[in-house]
């Protein structure tokens, strides 16, 4: 199987793909080239694409519908400015911990939330979502509701690029294993997972509290960014504008969360002065793509070189997964 | 002086049971108002397993519909309420046929998810049309009268309101206790397939259902504007959670538990808002909620059924 | 070593089994022992109750009284996650796979329990994952030999035809390495000559990776060509045990299937 040269080949031609983007980006950032409202938008997106990529493994991968996402993302926020701001962390130091926080979150939530099924449980986790927004609301220490103000600018792209690289890879890397694929067993039939020796109780709550993880990541970079946050900002309409990302992409395709964030990314950029007709199209988003195309763009099929080898007629044996 | 001593110990307990009565009747009309909306969530649910998340925003148009009734038409409060709920009425069908019938047989998240849109679309839509700001109910609508007996202060609009409240309460359970219509309602929400096969038409049955939820929700709509006096395009959100939160409380799906948990969380609220806090007023909706689905999903007047394998 | 005397020879053994579902009994006073290597049957009329007893073994349900035992343990009340692991695995009435994924990940699934990698090693892809995913790969794909289903790896579990679709359910139970393999009406909907095979697969598994069969079935070529004890199950109850001879003639086994009287 001359298949077994490949794999270095693949790897060192992904490896270059993102080496160029990266530096080119950079570039254009450095000489000024790409303006503040390219780098917002930028900003922006790759934020989006964190909390698409770590929904979905909740939402798309696990089967478990989450709507309280943002809420995780206001952990991630508000622990790395205090930690930037009131305790002088390093920006490292202080995403670090606020993914931890909110991972921590995610599981103490997520450990009684998981026993519930369906709607239930998307009931409950946008009230453990508001919940988290009304609490920080109410702490005098971070701001009530006016939140906390000139947090100094640390997301640069280089860490911005970094923290899509990681999420996107840690997700990946999961889902294609052993464990990935015993979370997806969770989604296709809870029960027979359980039958065939899968705690799925812990898997799921394993998806939420990576996930959560994730957000909070999300969150630091955009404290970090925006300069401003407030209790508002990480609403349940923040957790709704992830879902459609997720939806639109595709309940369980990577790639289909990494293009939808991308798009709507654009559309909110386009749609800036129109606030009410964004959200008009994303509710149409929403049941236009439920009704008429339920898996989305990808599916849960994902980009891949699979794809050129489909073109050049090769056939892949078992070791190729 | 002595003889004062005891005149003002016995003075202050009658104080305290004034204000938890005053209390009691204002969350009364609170809690008639949620136990409204809360009908229509548990009506959706009983018949079609979906949490109609639409369903505060349609409480929403209600409210406008009667707005402008007042205003543009120049009705009285009765025949605005009687419009919005037509009004409203024929938005839950259509909104039913569109959006929830071609997924009544997928999973209950693709429902979940194309119901969160609808109510993104009826907010938005509405703000797109009228504007993001708030409306006033005019003041000729109903002319309010503060009532005082017994050191209690009840206005009028709190006897409108519960009087209005018990009149449809009592109408609902008449059409689905005594008529056709509520016993194809009872029949298809118990078991959809048997009802097909006895003959019921269950589309039918399931627009007729969304149709009087909706319309409950629009009477609670009139009656927020008329006791709170303005209305927003995003009003139907926090009262819609609550009334969810009432019917599940109540237990879901079932009706006398919709009434009762309307009740109880309208009392609650203004118990909490009124002796604790009212910042985390809106929070304590969904700590209940939580709770509730910890401990005992199925509400009060809930069984519990397990999932055959 | 628990002491209860010489009976615990027995691989599976039940003990006054009861479960009712809100007031109905489905399950009564159910004892039942099973041994190394044995094929037993369980038959009985429709909503006797089996998937129910089935369904208690292997921890989907909980029992409301009685005690199971496995291999000397006790395995009552516990998850069905648990009870796989020490060594019980079932295939279902209706075909339960998981439908949007291959056949291969369907196998690899089941091999999960005994996962040769952590998950920092997987998510941080140290080397000891790739070895790993070889191992299961290769593990899976024997099993899928065994069935014959080896040049269908690739394809979605639920685009297979029926009796590939029953196969793969055997095969991933029996990924999941168990001491007894429980069946539950697996020649449903299949042509006499299909479950004249299925027959000979059943006994060949046993025979060749020296396990017992407990299985569930209403086609009654299967039961008395392949099981070596049956037991009837009517309303919950046992009404009768014993060689498939016995059983064949046992008035009240007839009685029960016809519903009235006979002789």
């Amino acid at each position: 199987m001359q298949k077994m040269n490949i794999k270095p080949v693949r790897f060192a031609v992904e490896v270059i793909i993102l080496v160029v983007l990266f530096t080119v980006v950079q570039y254009l950032i450095s000489t000024g080239l790409l303006n503040q409202y390219y780098q917002i938008n930028l900003t922006s997106m790759c934020i989006n694409i964190i909390l698409a990529v770590s929904l979905n493994l909740i939402n798309g991968f696990t089967g478990q519908l989450s709507l309280g996402h943002a809420g995780f993302m206001a952990v991630g926020a508000y622990v790395s400015a205090v930690l930037t701001m009131n305790a002088g962390m390093p920006f490292l130091v202080s995403c670090i911990a606020a993914a931890l926080a909110a991972g921590v979150a995610g599981f103490l939530i997520g450990v009684p939330t998981l026993r519930l099924k369906g709607d239930y449980l998307a009931i409950a986790t946008l009230g453990f979502g508001e919940i988290i927004r009304v609490v920080l609301q109410n702490i005098e220490y971070v701001g009530g509701p006016a939140g906390i103000l000139g947090i100094p600018k640390l997301s640069t792209w280089p860490w911005l690029f970094g923290s899509v690289l990681l999420t996107v890879l840690v997700v990946v890397n999961l889902v294609n294993s052993s464990y990935g694929r015993a979370i997806v067993s969770v989604r296709e039939d809870e029960i027979a997972a359980e039958l065939m020796g899968i705690n799925t109780t812990r898997y799921k709550v394993l998806a939420f509290s990576i996930g959560a993880l994730f957000a909070g990541l999300a969150g630091a970079l955009y404290a970090h960014f925006f300069y401003v946050i407030k209790p508002e900002t990480f609403n349940f309409l923040k957790s709704f504008d992830i879902l459609v990302m997720v939806v639109l992409g595709g309940l369980g395709s990577t790639t289909g969360a990494v293009i939808a964030a991308i798009f709507i990314t654009v559309l909110t950029a386009v749609l800036q002065s129109f606030p009410a007709i964004r959200m008009i199209l994303y509710a149409l988003i929403l049941i236009i793509v439920m009704i008429y195309r339920p898996q989305g763009l990808m599916g849960n099929k994902e980009l891949g070189w699979k794809i050129f080898g489909r073109l050049w007629g090769e056939k892949h044996g078992p070791a190729e997964y | 002086m002595s003889l004062s001593l005891p005149f003002t110990k016995a003075h202050k307990e009658v104080a305290i049971l004034i204000e938890f009565t005053q209390q009691l009747i204002n969350g009364l009309s609170l809690g008639a108002i949620y136990a409204l909306i809360a009908l229509g969530y548990t009506m959706v649910y009983g018949i079609i397993m979906l949490i109609n998340f639409a369903h505060g925003d349609i409480m929403m148009v209600g409210a406008y519909v009667g707005f402008f009734s007042i205003s543009v038409l120049g009705n009285n409060i009765v025949v605005a309420m009687v419009f919005a709920m037509v009004t409203c009425a024929a938005l839950g069908v259509v909104i039913e046929k569109i959006a929830y019938r071609p997924l009544r047989n997928s999973t209950r998240i693709a429902a979940l998810i194309t119901a969160i849109g609808v109510s993104l679309f009826l907010e938005y839509i509405t703000i797109f049309l009228l504007g993001p700001n708030q409306r006033v109910y005019p003041a000729q609508a109903f002319t309010v009268t503060n009532y005082h007996i017994a050191g209690l202060s009840i206005s009028n609009k709190d006897v409108f309101v519960i009087a209005c409240a018990v009149v449809i309460m009592i109408i609902l359970q008449y059409i689905i206790k005594r008529t056709k219509t509520g016993k194809a309602m009872r029949a298809v929400s118990l078991d959809k397939d048997a009802a097909l096969l006895m003959g019921v038409s269950v589309d039918r049955t399931i627009s007729i259902t969304f149709a009087i939820g909706s319309s409950l929700a629009a009477a609670a709509g009139v009656m927020i504007g008329v006791y709170y006096n303005t209305v927003n395009p995003l009003m139907g959100i926090i009262p819609g959670l609550k009334a969810f939160v009432a019917a599940v409380l109540g237990g879901i799906g079932i009706i006398p538990g919709a009434m009762v948990g309307g009740l109880l969380m309208g009392i609650l609220e203004t118990m909490v808002s009124g002796y604790g806090s009212s910042l985390y007023r809106d929070a304590f909706a969904f700590g209940v909620l939580i709770l509730i689905l910890l401990i005992k999903p199925t509400g009060l007047f809930g069984k519990n059924t397990g999932e055959k394998v | 070593m628990a002491d209860c005397g010489v009976k615990n020879m027995a691989l599976l053994n039940i003990e006054n089994l009861h479960k009712s579902f809100g007031g109905l009994s489905a399950v009564l006073d159910f004892n039942f022992h099973l041994e190394p290597q044995e094929l037993v049957g369980l038959i009985g009329p429709n909503g006797a109750g089996k998937t129910t007893v089935f369904n208690l073994i292997t921890g989907v349900y909980k029992p409301d009284q009685g005690s199971i035992e496995f291999n000397g343990n006790s395995i009552t009340g516990l998850h069905p996650y648990d009870i796989c692991k020490k060594g019980i695995a079932r295939t279902f009435q209706n075909i339960r796979l998981f439908n949007d994924l291959t056949v291969l990940d369907n196998v690899r699934i089941a091999l999960h329990k005994d996962v040769p990698y952590r998950l920092g090693t997987a998510i941080f892809r140290l080397p000891g994952f790739f070895q790993g995913e070889k191992e299961i790969t290769q593990a899976a794909m024997q099993y899928l030999e065994i069935f014959h289903l080896e040049s269908k790896y690739d394809e979605l579990a639920c685009n297979l035809p029926y009796g590939e679709q029953r196969r793969l359910e055997i095969a991933r139970a029996m990924a999941t390495r168990p001491r007894l393999l429980i069946l539950d009406e697996p020649a449903a909907g299949m042509n006499p000559i299909e479950t004249r095979e299925l027959m000979g697969l059943i006994r060949w598994i046993r025979d060749e990776f020296d396990l017992s069969i407990l299985l569930i079935e209403h086609d009654m070529s299967l039961v008395m060509g392949v099981c070596e004890r049956i037991y009837v199950l009517d309303y919950g109850q046992i009404i009768a045990q014993g060689l498939p001879e016995d059983i064949r003639n046992n008035k009240r086994v007839v009685e029960a299937y016809l519903g009235e009287e006979v002789g």
